[in-house]
């Protein structure tokens, strides 16, 4: 037997398969289509938790999503350790190991309980009033030291595992036609109508089985078929036309243009995981039509000590008898404003269990189910209510009186070990309202229904406010025909329906009871009262998302699911406003929680991000160097000889490369091709440079700004023909120049004849400076005199080397006679190895990226991100010379006149002396006096900042106010351990003459 | 090539194969109507003046990647002679030829699941009613920006920048696995 | 994520796209420095319709212009460069798919 309270036959549970499981230690059997809640019940267990802030002991409230109390941790391992997972979803397996949570040491004898004793401190607003806000409690030593610790440790949720996931996790982009959420009457009747219709369809529900309420339906029949067997047929179907059918798939989120965030549970319920598979997957699906069927759930009753274990929804104990064939009580008190429970009363009194009453709170219920349960002799209290319940781990008794005379001693106490109740039905409008649909208060039924939906989208069955099975196949037919395009559903015939059931009740009973000493929840997953949202609106808070965040009533996990619509009617009470004026709070995503697992995907490790290698990366690995990131690159940072740090590693790369050679790879530079017959007019558009006179086969150092006249990048523009030019940007900056290229040509210059060719990836780059740079290339090269002469500084040419074609550039970035060596990028490692060889014979280096911005600021050479910041002009550079100001436009060109561009004052880049050998930080602020009083304005700021070997000396670039009419001044550079002197010189430590270029 | 692209698994079986194509001829086509006629008779091979289409003979094809641009596919030895004929043949008309064969990386991805494959990642509706074969497109693979070519139901040519190679071939075994 | 139709490509998922502000700013050098500043950094932030400017980035490389309902998200047409705004109403509450912009043209 799988569980004493379990019934020797019905539901949907095979007891044949039998399923052992432990939860919090103690070993249990539940059975083959268990939930862990289920399973529970079945064995008696109704004690599953405490909860979060009062560490009261509690129960199963609900059977499904909506689940508040009964969280539960699921390990497999010690990295699969799943916490906050909803009992009433976990699926049981053989061998499940699973634990209660925010209880210690044990579920029944918790310390943390010490917090309901200390409730009075706890309420509305309690964290905002202790740990924020002003001295209210905190002032004492004693509340700093014991309670806010303890009340920290204990209130809280399930501890995620230490140990990274090691799960996969999937993801699938998929479109249909019709996408329908919920697969209950409603939502099988709509996906089957869509499907016979030709249309693609995909059919999505949070349960392990299709069918939702259908199958806690024994007695109703479907077009002549038991409830389940027409379930099984239309499922059977619906794979037969192809539909895609998903199992364990929440619908989470609904975004922008039908676009609906699917989270399916792919290995969970799984005993055994085979090895890789994924363990959920998450669907990103773009729906022509949308018919949501996400049904309804039922609301509590808030009434004194509403939370005991054995305190459940009506329809939720329905479940467990009907699907589960679990009997989750021996003695039941039902207490509701709605027809159903009449319905789970009669089908618990058949099953054996004693109902010692009914408590209906309205003053004149009506209907077959009240009949009915008359005729079947069960004590029916009209017009009562519940002020409160006994027993302690368990409910024992409920007290029940009449409503009209309500009074803290004017009650019945009527034993009971399970209380049921039923507050009537709220529609789960979640995903109509994350579409942007309105919601319109009913107010014949207090409920909030979808209006006119924001987008191409229907709502059925239950969560658009219809009751019973026929209502919901009707309108799923006809949504899912019409999704189709298809014309009208059709009707079904349906027996053993309860259309006609009605009733609820929004916010607080009435009980009469001393409000300082009851806890009437609202909010069970985060323990808010209804005194704590009459609290907060006592204490001035009138919007509804105020007082929400103020008690965080519905901020919980659950979103409040079982709760927003009972506190949003107490605030509504207190404000004396009805709810419409109350409004609603947002509706956010997801509906139930995801793990982080399915959003991140693949995107985690190596794949987190694109890690992108030059062609020359192995090359240079096997070399020794270390590596740094730039954006996605991966780039050669330094080379380090054995022995060698950063710092000793870069000296000898710039001693080397300056006394001999070095080879760099440079093939991260952004290069763009620019051809037609515009080409050069479309240059002297976006560069500040003229280019109509610059001789093919030359190169000039391009300076681009963006339209308010700023530095937005640099490079060298080679001219390889009257209408070809390859121009160079940053590596950082390659993708943004293209863009802003593009964007100018085809909005602002679109009659120019001139097209943009990325070709970043087809040239290998490899610079070869020094002052033997020469000796290094020329044996390799074909076609190309390499004579000063013939190939002077700032020139391209095209031939070969090493066999291969090359754009060979006579640039440098060093200060040094230099070559860049471009090549198709699968010849570059054989050409790299060449030229290796050769700079290594002659005593040269490989350098990387930390040489390369030693010896470009030896030289003061900008770069663009570095000595500018988005607000640096040319002439802040001193870099006015490039600006062709005789040119009839540029981009930027109007902004250099702008005022602010040409006030006195502006930061200009200097150099900075420093005596001593400290190296400043990049960053540092610059004063003019060394110990300035807190608050001076600061006059500069240090851009860059090396040792340079070649000079022997710190050596550092900044921006000041008028820098370049401060030179020879000393200038300060506070720091922790004091202030630094430095003198404001030149921004050219090297060579200032550039005779070395020209070698 | 990149080392971790080289490595590629011979594919998990019959249901889809992922493989590194041969060294081809690349070249990024620029101009206009006129340009793009021109460019057809020297080329050998129709530009198709259709969005989102390629046209392919035997050896060559030509991919419609946006109004004025098309990428022209050929053998890797007829980099030189492609460029020369078509210099020659639009010499009076506007236009840009650039040669980016080494630019990119081509894989093929074949089999009955090669579009679920693409779909763990390419956000566009591969199935064959909207996303026929002999349509071509840039489009995204996870992070990466990608030419997606259907050249038979179930079989397509991916292009990607070679330095993201490594990525994809490493984000496509990942993605296999989740297949399932 | 929105649904975007490229004039050029037709439909297609946000993830192709980058958002390049608003459209049509006239950039006109010739203005003095106040007018030259509302050119440069003030934008109108419009409840309701806006004209907004996109590129096809990760597909035909376009920019092109979107009328979008900020309130709704629903793009109610997109047109090429240097095209006229389109007059166009609001939406139905169906949030009917653009008419304009299906996409799907010869190239010119």
């Amino acid at each position: 037997m799988t569980g004493e309270h379990r019934l020797a036959r019905g539901g949907r549970v095979d007891r044949a398969r039998p399923l052992r499981f432990t939860f919090d230690g103690h070993a249990y059997e539940g059975c083959q289509g268990d939930t862990l809640a289920s399973a529970l019940l079945a064995n008696g267990v109704h004690l599953v938790g405490r909860s979060f802030k009062y560490h009261r002991p509690r129960g199963f409230l609900a059977a499904g999503a909506e689940e508040p109390n009964a969280l539960c941790t699921v390990a497999r391992d010690r990295a699969r350790t799943e916490p906050n997972l909803r009992m009433t979803q976990v699926e049981l397996y053989e061998g499940l190991v699973a634990s209660s949570q925010n209880s210690w040491p044990a579920r029944g004898f918790d310390l943390g309980a010490v917090n309901d004793l200390l409730s009075p401190l706890l309420g509305a607003g309690f964290y905002y009033k202790t740990f924020m806000g002003p001295r209210f409690v905190k002032g004492t030593t004693l509340w700093a030291k014991l309670f806010e610790p303890v009340i920290r440790r204990a209130a809280g949720l399930g501890v995620p595992p230490k140990e990274a996931d090691p799960d996969h996790y999937a993801n699938r982009f998929a479109h249909c036609d019709v996408l329908v959420v919920g697969g209950g009457a409603a939502g099988l009747a709509a996906a089957l109508a869509a499907a016979r219709a030709g249309a693609r369809t995909i059919l999505c529900d949070e349960g392990a089985e299709m069918g939702g309420a259908l199958l806690c339906e024994p007695d109703a029949t479907v077009d002549g078929m038991p409830a389940a067997a027409w379930v099984a047929a239309t499922l059977a179907e619906l794979a037969r036309r192809g539909a895609t059918l998903l199992p364990r798939t929440q619908g989470f989120g609904y975004y922008n243009h039908n676009f609906v965030a699917l989270a399916q549970r792919l290995t969970d319920h799984l005993p055994h995981v085979p090895a890789g598979a994924p363990r959920e997957r998450l669907w990103q699906v773009r729906a022509k039509r949308v018919v949501l069927a996400t049904g309804a759930a039922e609301r509590p009753l808030v009434f004194p000590d509403n939370d005991r274990p054995g305190v459940m929804l009506a329809d939720a104990a329905r479940a467990y008898l009907q699907r589960y064939g679990v009997k989750p009580g021996t003695q039941a008190l039902v207490v509701t404003a709605h027809d159903a429970a009449y319905r789970t009363a009669l089908a618990l009194a058949r099953a054996g269990v004693k109902i010692a009453r009914i408590v209906d709170t309205r003053p004149r219920p009506a209907g077959p189910g009240l009949e009915a349960a008359r005729a079947a002799g069960l004590p029916v209290t009209v017009g009562g209510t519940v002020v409160g319940t006994t027993g302690s781990l368990r409910v024992s008794g409920a007290m029940v009186a009449q409503a009209s005379g309500t009074g803290a001693t004017d009650f019945e106490t009527v034993p009971c070990d399970l209380l049921l109740m039923s507050g009537g039905f709220t529609p789960a409008v979640h995903l109509f309202s994350q579409s942007r649909g309105k919601l319109r208060f009913d107010a014949e039924t207090q409920r909030y229904l979808p209006g006119d939906p924001a987008q191409a989208q229907a709502s059925v069955g239950a969560c658009a406010g219809s009751w019973g099975l026929a209502a919901a196949l009707d309108e799923g037919s006809a949504a899912g025909a019409a999704a189709a395009g298809s014309g009208a559903g059709r009707s079904h015939a349906v027996t053993g329906d309860h259309a006609g059931e009605g009733g609820g009740i929004l916010g607080a009973l009435p009980h009469g009871r001393d409000p300082a000493r009851v806890k009437a929840f609202v909010d069970f997953q985060n323990d808010v009262t209804a005194k704590d949202i009459k609290l907060a609106v006592r204490e001035g808070f009138r919007s509804i998302e105020h007082v929400k965040r103020y008690t965080t009533t519905g901020m919980a996990t659950d979103q409040g699911k079982t709760s927003n619509m009972n506190s949003l009617a107490i605030a509504a009470g207190a404000l004396g406003r009805t709810l419409p004026e109350v409004g609603l709070t947002t509706f956010r995503q997801p509906y139930t929680p995801v793990t982080f697992g399915t959003f991140a995907g693949a995107a985690r490790d190596d794949l987190f991000d694109p890690v992108r290698r030059t062609p020359i990366h192995d090359l240079a690995a096997a070399q020794g160097a270390r590596f740094e990131d730039v954006g996605q690159w991966k780039r050669a940072w330094y080379f380090p000889e054995a022995g060698e740090d950063l710092h000793a590693a870069v000296a000898r790369e710039v001693r080397a490369t300056r006394a001999v050679a070095g080879i760099f790879d440079a093939s991260t530079l952004g290069k763009i091709e620019v051809v037609g017959p515009d080409a050069a007019e479309f240059l002297n558009r976006l560069y500040t440079n003229a280019w109509t006179k610059l001789a093919p086969g030359r190169c000039r150092y391009g300076l681009m700004l963006d339209e308010p006249g700023f530095v937005m990048d640099d490079g060298v523009v080679g001219r390889l023909g009257p209408d070809r030019f390859h121009v160079t940007t940053t590596t950082g900056g390659a993708p943004r120049v293209l863009n802003h290229m593009e964007d100018y040509l085809q909005t602002e210059f679109p009659e120019l004849k001139v097209w943009l060719t990325s070709v970043t990836e087809q040239w290998a780059v490899i610079a070869v400076q020094g002052p033997r740079a020469r000796d290094i290339v020329a044996p390799l090269v074909e076609g190309i005199d390499l004579s000063a002469q013939a190939f002077p500084h700032m020139a391209i040419r095209e031939g070969r080397i090493c066999g291969v074609p090359t754009r060979l550039f006579r640039v440098s970035f060093t200060g040094e006679l230099g070559f860049e060596v471009n090549v198709p990028a699968d010849y570059a490692a054989a050409v790299w190895q060449a030229l290796w060889e050769r700079t290594a014979a002659l005593g040269g280096t490989a350098y990387g990226t930390e040489a390369m911005h030693v010896m470009r600021a030896e030289k003061g050479y900008v770069i663009v991100g570095q000595e500018t910041d988005g607000t640096t002009t040319p002439d802040d550079l001193g870099l006015g010379g490039m600006v062709a100001m005789s040119k009839p436009d540029f981009v930027g060109k109007r902004s250099l006149a702008r005022p602010d561009l040409v006030a006195p004052g502006r930061k200009q880049l200097v150099g900075l002396a420093i005596e001593g050998r400290t190296v400043l930080e990049e960053g540092a602020q610059i004063t003019p006096t060394a110990d300035p009083p807190v608050g001076t304005h600061a006059i500069g700021h240090v851009t860059s900042a090396y040792w340079s070997p070649t000079a022997g000396t710190p050596i550092a670039l900044a921006l000041v106010e008028n820098g370049r009419a401060r030179t020879g001044e000393t200038v300060f550079v506070p720091m922790p351990g004091g202030a630094i002197a430095a003198r404001v010189v030149g921004p050219v430590f090297h060579d200032p003459e550039g005779k070395r270029l020209n070698g | 090539m990149t080392m971790a692209a080289r490595a590629l698994p011979p594919g998990a079986g019959a249901l889809v194969s992922v493989a590194l194509v041969p060294p081809a001829t690349r070249l990024s086509f620029r101009g206009g109507p006129d340009a793009a006629e021109a460019c057809a008779a020297a080329f050998g091979c129709d530009l198709p003046r259709r969005a989102c289409r390629a046209a392919a003979t035997e050896a060559r094809a030509a991919l419609w990647l946006g109004p004025d641009e098309w990428l022209l596919l050929a053998p890797e030895a007829e980099t030189a002679a492609l460029v020369a004929a078509i210099g020659a043949g639009l010499a009076a008309v506007p236009h840009a030829l650039v040669d980016v064969s080494h630019r990119q990386v081509g894989f093929a991805i074949a089999g009955t699941q090669a579009a679920t494959l693409l779909n763990t990642g390419c956000p566009l509706d591969l199935d064959p009613a909207a996303f026929p074969v002999g349509m071509c497109t840039r489009t995204v693979l996870a992070k990466c920006d990608v030419a997606l070519w259907r050249r038979g139901v179930d079989l397509f040519r991916l292009e990607v920048n070679r330095s993201f190679a490594d990525y994809v071939a490493g984000y496509l075994r990942v993605a296999e696995r989740g297949l399932g | 994520m929105l649904l975007i139709p490229c004039p050029f490509c037709g439909p297609r998922p946000e993830l192709e796209f980058r958002n390049a502000g608003h459209a049509h700013v006239t950039r006109n050098p010739a203005v003095d420095d106040p007018a030259w500043a509302e050119t440069l950094f003030f934008r109108d932030n419009p409840k309701g319709i806006m004209a907004e400017r996109w590129r096809h980035v990760s597909g035909c490389g376009r920019f092109f212009n979107v009328l979008r309902d900020t309130v709704s998200d629903a793009i109610l047409a997109s047109y090429k460069a240097g095209e006229p705004r389109p007059d166009v109403p609001l939406p139905g509450p169906e949030g009917e798919a653009p008419r304009i912009g299906a996409g799907d043209e010869v190239a010119p």
